[in-house]
């Protein structure tokens, strides 16, 4: 064998024995540790009385960790929701705190309520959804506890050791974190979305430190719609700058949708330009989706755009540009126009 | 009307259209050589900032702020051409600060200059973070309203804001001081024009150092490790729609 080569590989062994030894032995102590030590809050969301079925992946990456978890929820009238969590499965306990000053979920009488219950409870980890609710919230309790929360994981690697993607998702971050107790959110895409039946958990009233909210709750407008919930949809179809107006968009992406009962996205390109409501922007600074066919039309494919679809397991795209990068990221590629395209895509489909 | 004393916390970030690139030791990204610019949620704080002085609402200063190594002042420096008035840099050169150090420094700040009111990016496009300003009002126990689409004072102090949310946008009310952070609906950040970039070399930029302040932010995270992520191949295009669907099948999707 050549010695160069010889020496690679040499070198190679060398650094796979080095790694593995010490990872395996750490793993296994940090695993036995854990079971005795670990035990997590969930933050769970509720509107209106219902709980949103989106915040059970906390749950699920708080298995990860072992040890015993709790449900959270605070709202008016929670008795019925503490019940409806109480039977999640993989919940010990499920904390609730009944006061309607927490229907909105304002951070500003949360994050004293959350310091309150995570100290009395003496948790290890707290966890919530990366949603536009625990984005909110989270940070704000780990800066009154002194604690650098970890946000948007994607993976659980022991008890303190969490990766998250960085830069747009063009990098994954693996840490490790030393702060007790630890905050994170989690990418709700990334892990199973739990089973909300089979469970039997104790429910028990948490303290409530009535914190005082200076601010006032004015009005919402969310879109309504009858198609699956885009974050958590199994399939996506999604439009961007390339559909042209709003009319196009409204006519060719709506039955699309319904023909393979997908939920509608779009990119910023096309939120930008009025074609769709900012709810349904994916990407970096919109949602983040993972769903079994993400299939797209008129997009381009910006590192912006791909940050929140390229989890997908298929991709499918149309676009008229063959060297649009989408093409490098789709398991399917169609080049064509896509006002031909679509219609006769969603009419063969419809059939 | 209180008089608006306004922080516009800024960063500098690898360009967003730069492909960051991991570097060997896979410890960090590769920062030497690569295009800089203000993270973009930040350029949306200012612009609301220096509307709301041409809205004629008692804007006392905008007082921009960086953290970081010397090439800092570059973005203060587009700060300034932007409209704000002055600048603070403190200057670490070794240790990237994390959310909680920032916010802590911050706080500092805020309470220094007397500030009433913060605007920050809802998240800096580096790190994805998403925390610095719901800390700093953690810190400070003020209001916070995050991920601003559109932001209203009245004659009272009040601050009425709408946020994009999951499924819509809410809108909130609060009285000053406040915490704001921006999200991409808020405005359309301006150009600096480049008598205004030649005005803003004359404007006061001060610089300072973590001990100034009395803070030792050591960072609480380590970085394990840094990597690429798994690359995904692209599956090659099919002819015509019929070739879509059957592959869609094909591949279970549909």
């Amino acid at each position: 064998m050549a010695p160069p080569l010889r020496n690679t590989l040499l070198r190679q062994a060398n650094t796979c024995l080095r790694q593995n030894r010490p990872t395996a032995t750490a793993r296994l102590t940090r695993t036995t540790f854990l079971q005795r030590l670990a035990s997590s809050l969930a933050v769970l969301e509720q509107r209106d009385g219902k709980l949103n079925m989106s915040s059970l992946a906390s749950i699920s990456a708080a298995q990860k960790l072992g040890g015993s978890i709790h449900g959270f929820v605070a709202g008016g009238n929670i008795k019925a929701v503490a019940d409806q969590a109480s039977k999640i499965e993989g919940l010990e306990k499920v904390i609730f705190v009944d006061n309607d000053a927490y229907d909105r979920g304002l951070a500003e009488n949360w994050a004293p309520l959350l310091v309150e219950n995570i100290k009395k409870g003496g948790y290890t980890h707290v966890l919530a959804g990366h949603s536009a609710f625990g984005k909110n919230l989270l940070p704000r309790v780990a800066a009154m506890l002194d604690v650098q929360q970890i946000s948007d994981i994607t993976e659980i690697q022991g008890e303190d050791t969490f990766v998250r993607p960085i830069y747009a998702g063009n990098a994954l971050l693996t840490v490790q974190s030393a702060d007790n107790p630890k905050l994170l959110t989690v990418r709700g895409t990334a892990f199973p979305s739990g089973n909300a039946e089979g469970g039997s958990a104790s429910t028990e009233e948490g303290v409530d430190p009535k914190a005082e909210c200076p601010t006032e709750w004015v009005s919402e407008s969310l879109a309504k719609s009858d198609r699956p919930d885009l974050a958590s949809a199994e399939k996506v179809v999604s439009g961007g700058r390339g559909l042209k107006s709003k009319e196009e968009f409204d006519r060719l992406m709506p039955p699309l949708a319904d023909a393979i009962g997908a939920a509608i996205g779009a990119s910023r390109a096309a939120v930008d330009s009025g074609f769709a409501d900012n709810s349904l922007q994916v990407g970096q600074t919109g949602k983040n989706v993972a769903p079994q066919l993400y299939l797209c039309a008129g997009i381009s494919g910006a590192i912006q755009h791909l940050a929140g679809m390229k989890d997908s397991k298929v991709i499918a795209a149309i676009n008229k540009d063959a060297d649009a990068p989408i093409f490098q990221v789709a398991d399917v590629g169609l080049v064509g126009d896509l006002f031909d395209k679509v219609p006769e895509l969603t009419e063969k489909l419809q059939k | 009307m209180s008089k608006l004393r306004i922080l516009v916390p800024v960063k500098r970030v690898i360009d967003y259209a730069v492909k960051p690139r991991v570097n060997k030791a896979q410890t960090a990204v590769e920062k030497n050589n690569v295009k800089h610019s203000m993270n973009p949620f930040d350029e949306l704080s200012i612009e609301e900032a220096v509307r709301l002085r041409e809205a004629k609402k008692p804007v006392e200063d905008i007082l921009a702020f960086s953290a970081g190594p010397a090439k800092c002042q570059d973005t203060l420096r587009t700060a300034m051409a932007m409209g704000c008035d002055r600048a603070l840099h403190v200057v670490e050169e070794k240790q990237e600060l994390e959310p909680l150090g920032v916010a802590k420094l911050l706080q500092k700040v805020v309470e220094d200059e007397k500030r009433n009111l913060v605007i920050l990016g809802k998240q800096s496009i580096d790190d994805d973070a998403n925390q610095t300003g719901q800390m700093l009002a953690g810190l400070l126990n003020w209001p916070q309203a995050t991920q601003a689409s559109k932001v209203e004072i009245d004659e009272s102090d009040n601050v009425t804001v709408t946020r994009e949310v999951d499924g819509g946008v809410e809108t909130l009310r609060a009285k000053l001081p406040m915490i704001i952070t921006t999200d991409l609906r808020l405005n359309e950040p301006r150009y600096a024009s480049l008598p205004n970039i030649m005005k803003a070399k004359k404007k006061p930029l001060e610089k300072k150092s973590l001990k100034d302040y009395g803070l030792d932010v050591e960072n609480r995270l380590k970085t394990v490790k840094v990597q690429e992520p798994p690359p995904r191949q692209g599956g090659g295009k099919v002819e015509d729609v019929d070739g879509m669907i059957a592959k869609l099948k094909e591949l279970g999707a549909l």
